[in-house]
């Protein structure tokens, strides 16, 4: 199969990659760009641990085609630090305890930053549908929830400038 | 001075920033130089002889560089329980015949994943089918298909526990009760599929990156399977995207990378789908229970039989454990002054089953529980009331079994009991069920037949105050690595962020025996204990010296601090110490072992957990959907070491446990998983949630480090009873048939209605 070219900028980084065009986004975020915060779990679209924004929209990255990135901007979870400076979610996710294994942090992380994107004042049923597709098998969800509640009530201001 | 510095305050966990920063390196994110991928050829029959593999179109495909089959392999017949030959009946690679539809029969090396998924259609198969036989009650039967030519009526393990008299017992009692419960399967669905990279090197060593819930345990089975020396084999498993009891057999990508590695001499990766992960690893055992009790009229317990016969599946794995755990539990947390319990695992064609989060104790759970709530009706006792009457207490010992130390149960018991009252009258279609459940806090059994300590631990303390903290056990996620660099930090007197921790790693780390049955803890938090300890007690000799207290005076540790106990304020800094003890060691750092095996602690742990969980669930009608609005949870796990993970296992058990009580199944047709995908297997999601609170109640349990005990898998026991005591107190129906899905909700509500009809 012939390798296309595919422009697109990741996290703020514009890359330049020779790819089969019927690479999905998430392998070549993996194992083209290197970044391997973004996992895979299912490849069915069911799982959303793959989670990324193209152009500042949650996707599956399993389920779209590198090629369909052509131009964009992509953010990943390593995308949401600023160098050693951890995003509100970021920080209050560790405070509150909503990880475990770490597996689908990623995907959560990046569904909950859109999520507060578009409505910075979201109900506890806003926040619960916005993870909803996003499984995590470890936490039971609830810490996450809190978590995501407490940026949005404020709670990690300073940290955001 | 407070009690403690460290333990008991909420400590996010110290692998938490790599893992919100993406920047964890889990196994599946593991790249090599060279690396090439494997796959792996699956049976498409339940039952069936080998006849021939045909491999020279898929070797001739560009880019395949290797196809290895049973025939390549040593022919060993492994198995977790060692000590026992039988029980070590699988090969992974079948030589000859398969007996479940997802056995492996050839793995695939190539240059990538496609390439190698290429291969496996390329390959041909001859089968010769054999009948194959699916459901315990049935393989067991005279005739029935034999999957072993070992095992006769396809039984493989057999368990008897028995303490009182039974009959005469059941003779004393006012009131006596059957029921038949069937407890469902489960899947693991860890989000981190099983997978492995093995790089063989022509030296003859064999490293292997894998997700795994016990480096020592793969490193074990691994060597014996390739004929390598044990020390040979470096298992590496720094990250662990979950485990839940589905990773500490060895699996199909770590010896199928492993073989593939070792012809080629290049490291193999290989990733199973979450197909494969459905389909050919390991799940939870499904269990037919049948329950005689025979109780007072005022409640008193007085005698128990169960009989339980488990779907095996194609082979043992830790299926015997499950079988004597789930007749064990079976009676917790109730003081049964008679017991009989005669248990069958049974072989049938059908994925193998295993261990799961509870290890047999969530269906015991289950079953008993909801029998408890059905004898409390018919008599007319609250059901808080019956299990007062009936709860084991602190001193209690389950003949020839067990010995229970420490014992929060009743107070678990007032506080749930409270927070019921608290919630008034309940709308309609609405109930509050509850389980009481009681775990173990590590597992004494050797059937793994080490020669090691169960744990170890190494403590080294570098110039300047740093501390090494080498332990064997794992973290996948449960957050054992806090718990023992606190653990660590307590016992020293220092701080978190003076620990480093090196984990993951059979070349660098002692034995533990990894992390499953509730073990970390107590068993690896006692041999970090007993290290931690080994080390101050250097400093302190040299505090000791330069301090020159009076000798009757003890020095201690706190806040980096060491200090005479009686006068705290008397004292030298920890760092001037560390330096001047390492120097005066004539340069050697401090250096502090310690480990832990449980001697004379009864047949199954050395401590146990206890806790009541009340269920608030709602129950459409019309639909059969059931809501879950409450789960609370009063919970004795001894000394809390974090708050915070605390939480955090309890809440997720939850959605692990509620999934199993309502909305997790896996239905087979002729032994074929009909619902390996995510979309179809239904997982709880954010949204099905209920609001969960839970209430420590605070004992000291002497055989625990600070006291703590287990405080993760048992939290799985309750959930699936408290939920089917909700429903039969919402709808006034008993379902004991797990999972209580819509449809069995609607079938009951019939019958009940159909009933009604009838008495008028």
């Amino acid at each position: 199969m012939e390798k296309k070219l595919l422009r697109l900028t990741v996290n703020d980084e514009y890359h330049e990659l020779y790819i089969k065009p019927k690479k999905l986004l998430v392998e070549v975020l993996r194992d083209e760009v290197g970044l391997t915060g973004t996992k895979r779990g299912c490849n069915t679209g069911a799982c959303c641990v793959c989670t990324v924004l193209l152009n500042g929209s949650v996707v599956k990255s399993c389920s779209v085609l590198a090629m369909q990135a052509e131009g964009a901007d992509v953010t990943t979870v390593e995308g949401l630090a600023d160098e050693a400076k951890l995003s509100p979610l970021q920080l209050s996710f560790l405070d509150h305890g909503a990880y475990q294994c770490g597996f689908c942090t990623s995907g959560m992380l990046i569904s909950a930053t859109a999520l507060l994107e578009e409505n910075p004042s979201p109900t506890i049923e806003n926040i619960k549908e916005s993870i909803q597709g996003n499984i995590c098998r470890c936490t039971g969800y609830n810490s996450i929830i809190r978590a995501i509640k407490a940026v949005a009530e404020g709670k990690y201001k300073e940290s955001k400038q | 001075m407070k009690k403690f510095t460290v333990i008991n305050t909420p400590i996010h966990n110290i692998d938490g920033i790599a893992k919100v920063t993406g920047r964890a390196q889990y196994t599946f994110d593991i790249s090599l130089p060279g690396m090439l991928h494997g796959k792996i050829l699956r049976s498409s029959y339940s039952h069936a002889k080998i006849l021939k593999i045909k491999t020279r179109k898929a070797k001739a495909l560009k880019g395949v560089k290797a196809i290895l089959t049973g025939k390549n392999t040593l022919g060993v017949k492994q198995g977790i329980w060692r000590r026992y030959k039988e029980l070590c009946d699988e090969e992974i690679l079948a030589r000859s015949k398969v007996r479940y539809i997802g056995e492996p029969v050839a793995a695939v090396a190539a240059i990538d994943e496609d390439t190698a998924e290429e291969a496996l259609d390329l390959i041909e198969v001859e089968y010769e089918s054999l009948p194959a036989t699916f459901e315990p009650l049935e393989a067991i039967k005279e005739g029935a298909p034999q999957l072993h030519e070992h095992a006769d009526r396809n039984i493989n393990v057999t368990r008897h526990i028995e303490w009182g008299d039974v009959d005469e017992m059941f003779k004393k009692a006012d009131y006596v009760r059957e029921d038949w419960f069937k407890c469902s399967s489960q899947a693991h669905v860890c989000m981190e599929t099983h997978c492995a990279v093995a790089s063989y090197s022509p030296e003859g060593k064999l490293t292997v990156w894998t997700s795994t819930q016990s480096h020592y345990y793969i490193q074990v089975l691994l060597s014996w399977m390739l004929g390598l020396r044990e020390s040979d084999v470096r298992v590496i498993s720094r990250y662990t995207g979950g485990g839940f009891g589905s990773k500490f057999e060895l699996d199909s990508a770590q010896f199928c990378s492993s073989l593939l590695s070792m012809k080629l001499c290049k490291p193999v990766k290989i990733v199973l789908t979450r197909e494969e992960e459905f389909m050919a690893t390991k799940r939870r055992t499904p269990m037919f229970y049948y329950l005689r009790a025979g109780v007072k009229k005022d409640g008193q317990f007085l005698a128990k039989e169960a009989r339980v016969f488990t779907e095996g599946g194609a082979y043992t794995a830790m299926g015997a454990t499950a079988l004597y755990l789930t007749g064990f539990f079976q009676t917790f947390p109730y003081v049964w002054p008679s017991y009989r319990y005669d248990g069958y695992r049974v072989y049938t064609n059908t994925a193998p089953t295993s261990a799961m989060r509870g290890f047999g104790a969530p269906q015991a759970t289950f079953s008993a529980e909801t029998q408890i709530d059905l004898i409390a009706d018919e008599l007319g006792i609250d059901p808080i009331e019956i299990r007062r009457k009936n709860a084991m207490y602190p001193g209690h010992e389950v003949p020839g079994q067990a010995f229970i130390q420490s014992c929060g149960l009743s107070q678990c018991l007032d506080k749930v009991e409270k927070w019921i009252q608290s919630r008034g009258k309940l709308p309609p279609n609405r109930g509050i069920g509850i389980a009481a459940y009681g775990f173990m806090s590590g597992g004494i059994f050797n059937w793994f037949n080490t020669p090691y300590a169960f744990s170890s631990a190494i403590v080294r303390i570098n110039i300047d105050g740093k501390v090494d903290l080498y332990v064997g056990s794992q973290d996948m996620g449960q957050g054992s690595n806090t718990t023992l660099v606190m653990i660590c930090a307590e016992e020293l007197g220092v701080r978190i962020e003076d620990i480093r921790i090196h984990m993951g790693d059979t070349e660098n780390c002692p034995v533990d025996l990894g992390a499953w049955g509730s073990r970390e803890t107590l068993m690896q938090g006692n041999a970090v204990k007993m290290a931690a300890s080994k080390a101050k007690q250097q400093i302190i000799e040299f505090a000791a010296a330069k301090l020159s207290p009076n000798i009757v005076y003890d020095l201690d540790i706190k806040g980096r601090w060491v200090h005479l106990v009686a006068r705290p304020e008397r004292g030298i800094s920890y760092y001037d110490v560390v330096k001047e003890a390492i120097r005066g060691k004539d340069g050697q750092p401090i250096i502090g072992r310690g480990h832990y095996t449980p001697h004379r602690k009864g047949m199954i742990s050395p401590a146990y957990s206890f806790g009541v969980q009340a269920v608030e669930a709602e129950v459409d009608p019309d639909t059969g959907k059931i809501t879950l609005k409450n789960c609370v949870t009063a919970h004795d796990c001894g000394q809390v070491i974090n708050p915070l993970g605390v939480q955090g296992q309890l809440e997720g058990a939850i959605a692990m446990a509620a999934g199993y009580g309502f909305t997790e199944d896996l239905p087979m047709d002729e032994g074929k998983i009909l619902n390996p995908n995510l979309v179809d297997y239904k997982v709880l999601r954010a949204t099905e949630m209920p609001e969960t609170e839970v209430m420590e109640v605070e004992t000291y349990e002497p055989e625990g480090p600070f006291g703590a005990k287990e405080a993760g898998e048992g939290l799985t026991n309750p959930t699936a009873g408290a939920l089917s005591n909700a429903i039969y107190h919402a709808a006034g129906i008993s379902i004991k048939n797990l999972p209580i899905s819509p449809e069995k909700v609607l079938e009951a509500l019939r019958e009940k209605n159909k009933k009604k009809k009838k008495k008028k």
